[in-house]
């Protein structure tokens, strides 16, 4: 582990479920160093772990699912805290953006009472300030008529409203570090990036670390630092956007970009892989990825590989990551 | 819609219910076996004197004319005088009706106070032994009959303990919650065994929400995501069970008014049901659906009220 006190180190982070076919892995040994004020894109097709690995961070993993691993948060041990200092944590240094805005609201409550809450529970503010702030924070996320909104209730939103909203949550006691699930999915490509726009401003202004979550490359290569892809549970490929996207390592990663117009940061979702990710309780043996990968070999079937360093900053979990990057460099 | 809108909207819709309500009374003691000349002159009365009475109680009139009356009657509060008591119904049910209202109240209460806190540790705690043994307790609770566990009651607590008295009303307001409280706790105990079941399920299926988790993500105090996030939400399908299930307890209360010896509108029903008096039985059965159709407003709006989809 880590002697850093900065920002957040991860190591060996697992999840596990169980499910009525066994226990079942959504996370496997992730291991994650996000510096202050960096922004990481965490990539991978629906089902990869990202949202788990999210959660897990958070400690909102419910029991009978287990998380195991190491996080070490400004130099604390997260696993480790206390309930006092853990909901001091949650929501006052690092906050979550969930990634189902229709579902991670209150109906019942007025979305005025779920942002002033927040402001309670982390800073002294009274009633007029909280109110205040509130109203502003809707102004920054980019809702029009934010003072008579505040008093509506959720369902009275549409879906981007109420992205918005959440994003006003999540932002309102100034975390320092933010994890962003998915959050500009349901916006339009304005709305995208004045929010894009805004986190970059508060990643500068209170040096906020950001752990985007999404399936837009796009976003990743104009907005994020360094990155990581992840396959069934596991990440696969790390290094700083612009290497990963000039040269990708692992054929997974390979195959996302195929889309992507190099050094372009338009609006491109995930190229499609030909075949469909692996259930979590019937993984296969050696790779995962091994039944959709052009290269893979025998060693492949039987062997599982470790994520590497091979360069400065940048790690791999593939037998044949030269080769991936050679055919990456003919086509 | 605003709150305010919803309600007038709501009360509005009372007025069809309570036609409704005058219509099956006025029809239902027309059905009824025997008249009420007879049941007032006895059976070998004279035809001429049916014929005078019938005049008199209007009953000679078309059939529609006499539901003008008896609507006119009713809003005026004249409900007939009683066969047996020759006393006004209108006397009669604003003497007993409230005794089954307190009654009724006080077991909601009970059942309320005993049902939300245990349905929470229960629901929270699922499948440790806190929950087991409460929802064992309150399975015993639901399976037995209500006029045993008035009995059951009665003897351990007032004929062994002398803690409270057999039956009765007693005087003044407090000598009232006395004397009622065994008998609310008996009607109490298979409401909140019904509640308690309910909302145990409402509060599983909250827990797990995401809004749930979003709000502890902001590092809220569990007290205050548990009142606020939880407890709010799972009330909503509660709240609508509990309106149904006061109007059932106060058909209990028949029962355990009889166990108790309780002057209230139950043991009424009953003693004019077998002396066939039907004033004072239509009387009640007007008073009775409309208290059960004001409770089930109060539930819509409070149910409205916890639930903003509903009204706004
Ligand atoms: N509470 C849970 N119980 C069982 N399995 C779960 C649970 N939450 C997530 N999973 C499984 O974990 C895997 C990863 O899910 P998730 O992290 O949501 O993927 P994504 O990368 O799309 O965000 C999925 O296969 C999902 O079915
Ligand atoms: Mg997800």
């Amino acid at each position: 582990m880590s002697a850093k006190t900065d920002g957040l180190h991860v190591r060996g982070l697992c999840a596990t479920f169980e499910t009525p076919r066994g226990p079942a892995r959504a996370v496997d040994g992730v291991d994650l160093d996000i510096a202050p004020g960096e922004v990481f894109g965490l990539v991978g097709e629906s089902g990869s772990g990202k949202s788990v690995t999210l959660r897990a961070l958070m400690r909102l993993v419910h029991p009978p699912g287990r998380v195991e691993g190491n996080v070490a948060w400004q130099g604390r041990d997260l696993m480790a805290m206390k309930p006092e200092e853990l909901r001091r944590m949650r929501g006052g240094e690092i906050a979550m953006i969930f990634q189902e805005p229709m579902t991670a609201l209150n109906p019942v409550l007025p979305v005025r009472v779920q942002i002033e809450e927040n402001l309670r529970a982390h800073t002294d503010m009274n009633r007029r300030e909280r109110r205040a702030r509130a109203l502003e924070l809707l102004d920054i996320v980019g809702i029009p008529a934010a003072a008579r909104r505040l008093d509506e209730y959720p369902h009275q939103f549409s879906g981007g409203m109420r992205q918005r909203v959440m994003i006003a949550i999540a932002l309102a006691s100034s975390p320092k570090l933010l994890l962003a699930d998915e959050p500009t999915t349901a916006l339009d490509v304005t709305i995208q990036d004045q929010i894009l726009k805004l986190l970059l401003d508060l990643r500068d202004e209170f040096s906020m670390s950001v752990v985007f979550v999404t399936h837009d490359l796009g976003v990743v290569a104009s907005l994020c630092d360094r990155m990581a892809v992840m396959y069934a549970g596991r990440i696969v490929e790390t290094g700083t956007v612009s290497e990963v996207f000039a040269t990708p390592h692992h054929p997974y990663t390979r195959g996302l970009l195929g889309s992507v117009p190099h050094g372009g940061a338009e609006r491109t979702m995930l190229a499609s892989i030909e075949g469909t990710p692996p259930g979590l309780a019937s993984l296969p043996a050696g790779c995962a990825f091994h039944p959709r990968c052009e290269f893979a070999t025998d060693e492949c079937r039987r062997e599982r590989p470790a994520l590497e360093p091979f360069a400065p900053g940048r790690s791999v979990a593939c037998f044949h990551h030269e080769r991936v990057a050679r055919a990456e460099e003919l086509a | 819609m605003s709150f305010a809108s919803f309600i007038f909207r709501r009360v509005l819709q009372m007025i069809p219910t309570i036609v409704f309500i005058l219509v099956v009374t006025f029809v239902l003691v027309r059905l009824l076996p025997g008249d009420p000349a007879s049941a007032i002159l006895g059976d070998r009365a004279r035809d001429a004197d049916v014929a005078r009475i019938n005049a008199r109680l209007g009953l000679d009139q078309p059939i529609f004319v006499q539901f003008l009356y008896f609507v006119r009657n009713v809003f005026t509060g004249d409900l007939g005088n009683s066969i047996s008591l020759k006393v006004p119904v209108a006397r009669l049910i604003a003497e007993r009706l409230p005794v089954t209202l307190l009654l009724t109240a006080m077991a909601a209460v009970i059942a309320l106070v005993m049902a939300v806190p245990l349905a929470f540790v229960s629901a929270l705690r699922r499948g440790r032994a806190s929950d087991v043994v409460v929802r064992g307790a309150f399975q015993v609770g639901l399976s037995m009959p209500v006029f045993y566990v008035g009995l059951v009651l009665l003897i351990v607590f007032s004929a062994n303990l002398h803690w409270f008295p057999v039956g009765g009303y007693g005087d003044g307001f407090f000598a009232h919650l006395y004397h009622l409280f065994l008998p609310a706790l008996t009607l109490a105990l298979s409401l909140s065994a019904i509640l308690m079941r309910n909302l145990r399920a409402a509060v599983i299926g909250v827990v797990g929400a995401e809004y749930v988790d979003f709000a502890r993500a902001k590092g809220l105090r569990s007290r205050l995501v548990l009142t606020r996030h939880v407890l709010r939400n799972a009330l909503i399908s509660t709240v609508a069970l509990f309106g149904l299930q006061i109007g059932v307890l106060l058909s209990g209360a028949v029962v355990t008014e009889t166990v108790f010896a309780i002057p209230g509108a139950g043991r009424l029903m009953i003693d004019s049901i077998y002396g066939r008096d039907y004033p004072v039985i239509q009387g009640l059965t007007i008073a009775l659906a409309v208290v059960v159709s004001l409770i089930f407003l109060a539930t819509d709006i409070v149910q409205a009220w916890l639930d903003p989809r509903v009204a706004r």
